[in-house]
């Protein structure tokens, strides 16, 4: 597994280089990359590869999350070879989804990346596990039926020969009563992975109760599954209905953002503070795709990079925080600066970036995100990003009331002074981590560019129509 | 007629074998029988291009027949591996002749079902697949359960034939024929053929088990021996949604408009009581029995439509349908024998102590929850596929949620399997090589039918709309 996540992340790094060599050579196309076989021909479905600077930036995402949550769940003992298989399953299906562009094989490991949650959690988690998988499972499988009619609904009002998304989005002729019937559909189903808010129940207690490993990975990576999907599915194939409908999800998104920082205030659980965080902040990236223009795009897609990667240290940081002291309660934990250094600073450190000190990558994101919403010069719009503005200062009040009262202080348990810090296998996976947010925060000029110009023509549709 | 006659030929053989065989004869019995189906199986595997009718119509042949009754030998050839533990106890050792000559006459009165032109073909088939059905439902006939599970689905049986034949004998009044060929252009919707129809569709609604006449099917289900249920559930079942689809597209076309709407009334409540009444069973064959009448809802899908997109899914979705069943029978089946235990909870951490049998179920499971990359999500896809189509989309949207709730269920049985701790759990067995073989089947099946395009390409090329 460590070799195979190692290849994983040396060979995304090798795909990022060629990405960049082709667009510097001049390659103007949509997508690079690509190629087709055909797999059931009277159906027209395709397995279609091709990647753009989003899906690019995504799967250096993934794999650089996959890699450290191998070393992060280093010390797992319970039934190894089955927690890797399904963890392999969970990764197959998300690196599937972000490299095929054909609405079917996108649903086809969209799905694939569900169900090893179920087992991973139901049988590796702690606390209720059994309920949380559960709930999380059929929760987001409910939402894969939504997204399944929205995909068909596509396919055949269309009118396309094949499901290809790059040929439905030429065509361009779903009609705009069909439209405003499936967007929704689409949106909401992509949606619910992406932490939407009337449909967010399942990720507090999911990531909650999943291991270490699988939290990062699924708070890290398969949430941007949703909004990868909303943005490549839903907007750019029905552009006017996102136009019609997009004020109602952004109400929504709004409320996911605000909601999910107020609620990360209350909670006692590490777990569930980073949780509701996380619905916080998936919530401004489907904030920031329904803005519709290239600046909060882009910080979208950044946010998502950033998201994922202070997400998943954060996760990891907890679970051997936890596998230590064996509470996550932040009532119980106190003085842990004296007794682990190293894991406190990186906390801190993820804590920062989390509430968007400059040179990490949150500032970046919410910095573009923000200036790109306040482009728009109209009210409701500028309300609404006002509103949002105000959930930073919500992350600090969480983030720094955790750190002051868990890292800080004096050390309240005598059992905790026998503790030891960090052994190797976890240095690696928090160094890792923490490199790659400092690395976004400092240097995020190629890949702002990387994703803008690929964020562009989506964008171009969405505004033209 | 090629088919028909190698079967009869296939009967005739096991039935001479069962008279001269000495006790010593009786050891091979299931594997002459496997390797003479495997025979009829390969002899008949291609079909042939042409379709035409014998009999002066009374006796249809399409290639799109020949792949169906390929299909249903393929599972019966299963179900056959499954028995063969089964058979060998005491008390029924001496009787294993009788089970496959019964079996098979089944399955020969389902293909003369499926290939029937005229509506008198088509009851003999159907009564030929049923008469034996209950015989080898009451097959364990000093067990309780078993014989009065036989005497119900008799009874049963003889209702919805009853119904069937009042209503075949409406359309005759209606129509002056019986002849599939002549009765459509007499057809115009009128009150006494839409009676007639809806005799016709009562009568074989029971073979399918779609609610409203599925009362039967759990208790049936729960009383036979456990490998002619898992027959009853997949072959039988394969067979009559077939034969309704082809009546449908052919007999009753010009009355699209009217059955369209029944047949759309029926998927949502088969699909929805099904998956309400599997919630709550604890015995692991009367939870098969009620997922199996929910997917013959999901089944219905490919019917509504009357499309080519339609039959070649839905003859794809009996074969997917086919492999996850038999899978999750062949390990309930082995199970009972070794340990007699029937019940949900005695599942309770077997992965711990059989791995591979309970990781083949829960493979088997996600392809019947529709999990990708498991054959039941390309089947699943593909019907949903075949409706919407049509342009049937709250129909699609109502099987999708419902999809949710089964998915419930099934992952209950994963979750037992897997999760939940026992004190007592199932013993650790070696199950025998007919089993295994079975199993090793049914699991290339799961995994490689949706993922090689090819099984489906090549029925959909026979495939044929209204």
């Amino acid at each position: 597994m460590v070799a195979g996540s190692t290849a994983l992340l040396i060979l995304s790094g090798v795909l990022t280089y060629l990405y960049l060599g082709a667009r510097a050579d001049g390659d103007t196309a949509e997508m690079l990359f690509r190629s087709d076989w055909t797999w059931y021909s009277s159906l027209n479905i395709k397995l279609s590869l091709g990647v753009d600077g989003i899906s690019v930036a995504m799967l250096l995402l993934s794999s650089v999350i996959v890699f450290t949550g191998t070393f992060a769940s280093w010390k797992l003992k319970d039934q190894t070879k089955d927690f890797f298989l399904w963890f392999c399953l969970l990764s197959l299906g998300v690196f599937g989804f972000f490299i095929t562009i054909d609405l079917f094989t996108m649903f086809m490991f969209y799905e694939i990346a569900l169900i090893p949650m179920y087992l991973l959690i139901g049988h590796w988690g702690s606390g209720r596990k059994e309920y949380s998988a559960m709930k999380l499972t059929l929760m987001l499988m409910g939402a894969s039926a939504l997204l399944l009619a929205g995909i068909l609904g596509i396919y055949f009002s269309s009118g396309a020969t094949t499901m290809n998304i790059l040929e439905i989005a030429q065509l361009h002729n779903i009609p705009m009563n069909a439209q405003l019937l499936f967007f929704p559909l689409t949106f909401v189903g992509f949606g619910v992975l992406g932490a939407l808010f009337p449909f967010h129940t399942w990720s507090p207690d999911g990531h909650a109760s999943a291991p270490t490993a699988v939290s990062m990975l699924h708070a890290g990576v398969l949430m941007k599954l949703g909004g990868y999907g909303c943005f490549r599915i839903a907007m750019y194939l029905m552009p006017e209905a996102a136009n019609e409908l997009g004020w109602i999800f952004l109400i929504l998104t709004t409320i996911s953002v605000v909601y999910g920082a107020y609620s990360a205030i209350v909670q006692t659980d590490l777990k569930y503070i980073n949780a509701y965080s996380s619905v916080s902040h998936c919530g401004l990236v489907l904030f920031a795709i329904l803005m519709t223009n290239q600046t909060a795009t882009t910080g979208a897609v950044i946010q998502m990079l950033s998201h994922g990667l202070m997400t998943a240290l954060f996760f990891a940081l907890i679970g051997m925080i936890y596998g230590r002291t064996h509470t996550r309660d932040i009532r119980e934990l106190a003085g842990l600066m004296k007794v682990m250094p190293f894991l406190s600073v990186c906390y801190v450190i993820a804590g920062l970036a989390n509430l968007g000190l400059p040179g990490f990558s949150g500032f970046v994101a919410e910095m573009t995100i923000f200036v790109g919403s306040f482009e728009h010069v109209d009210l409701f719009h500028r309300v609404i990003t006002i509103i949002a503005t105000s959930s930073i200062v919500i992350t600090a009040v969480y983030i720094l009331r955790l750190v002051g009262r868990s890292i800080y202080g004096e050390v309240k348990n005598p059992e905790f002074l026998k503790l030891k810090d960090a052994t190797w296998d976890e240095r690696v996976s928090v160094i890792v981590l923490v490199i790659s947010i400092a690395a976004l925060g400092i240097l995020p000029l190629w890949m702002n560019n990387m994703i803008g110009d690929s964020v562009l023509p989506i964008v171009n549709t969405l505004v033209s129509r | 007629m090629k088919e028909e006659v190698s079967l009869v030929g296939v009967i005739a053989i096991l039935f001479l074998y069962d008279l001269i065989a000495g006790e010593k004869g009786r050891k091979y019995f299931s594997l002459i029988t496997c390797l003479l189906l495997g025979g009829h199986i390969i002899y008949n595997f291609l079909p042939t291009s042409t379709s035409g009718a014998v009999f002066g119509g009374m006796y249809y042949y399409t290639p799109m027949m020949t792949i169906i009754k390929s299909i249903l030998t393929f599972g019966t050839l299963i179900v056959v591996m499954q028995a063969d533990t089964w058979l060998r106890r005491e008390d029924t050792k001496f009787k294993q002749g009788e089970f496959y000559v019964l079996l098979l006459s089944t399955l020969l009165g389902m293909f003369f079902m499926i290939a029937s032109g005229h509506f008198l073909m088509f009851f003999i088939g159907l009564e030929m697949a049923s008469i034996p059905m209950a015989t080898l439902i009451a097959f364990d006939k000093y067990k309780h359960d078993s014989a009065e599970a036989g005497g119900k689905y008799i009874l049963t049986a003889m209702f919805s034939s009853a119904l069937l034949l009042f209503g075949l004998s409406l359309l005759y009044g209606a129509c002056g024929t019986l002849y599939f060929d002549d009765i459509p252009a007499t057809l115009d919707g009128n009150l006494m053929q839409m009676a007639a129809f809806v005799f016709f569709l009562a009568g074989i609604g029971f073979k399918i088990s779609i609610v409203p006449f599925h009362l039967w099917t759990a208790d049936v289900y729960q009383g036979a021996p456990t490998s002619v249920t898992s027959f009853l559930s997949v072959v039988s079942k394969g067979s009559a949604v077939f034969v309704l689809l082809t009546i449908l597209m052919k007999v009753f076309a010009p009355m699209v408009q009217e059955w369209q709407i029944i047949i759309y009334g029926l998927i949502v409540v088969t699909i929805t009581i099904g998956n309400l009444f599997a919630i709550r069973q604890k015995n692991i064959k009367r939870f098969l029995a009620f997922s199996s009448i929910s997917q013959a809802g999901y089944i219905l899908l490919g019917v509504i439509g009357g499309t080519q997109l339609g039959m070649s899914s839905l003859v794809y979705y009996v074969l997917v349908y086919m492999v996850a069943n038999l899978a999750i029978f062949g390990v309930v089946s082995i199970i009972e024998q070794r340990t007699g235990m029937i019940n949900i909870e005695d599942y309770n951490g077997l992965y711990l102590t059989n791995p591979k049998l309970s990781f083949l179920t829960t493979l088997a499971l996600f392809s019947l929850a529709g999990i990708p990359p498991f054959a039941g999500f390309f089947s699943k896809f593909f019907v949903f596929m075949a409706a919407f189509e049509k342009g049937f989309y709250v129909l699609v949207i109502i099987a999708l949620l419902n999809t949710i709730i089964s998915l419930y269920y099934y992952l209950l049985l994963v979750k037992a399997m897997y999760i939940n701790k026992s004190d007592s759990p199932i013993e650790s067995f070696k199950s025998d090589c007919y089993t295994r073989t079975s199993l090793v089947i049914c699991l290339i099946g799961i995994v490689c039918l949706g993922l090689a395009g090819v099984v489906y390409e090549t029925i959909s090329l026979f495939g044929y709309g209204m």
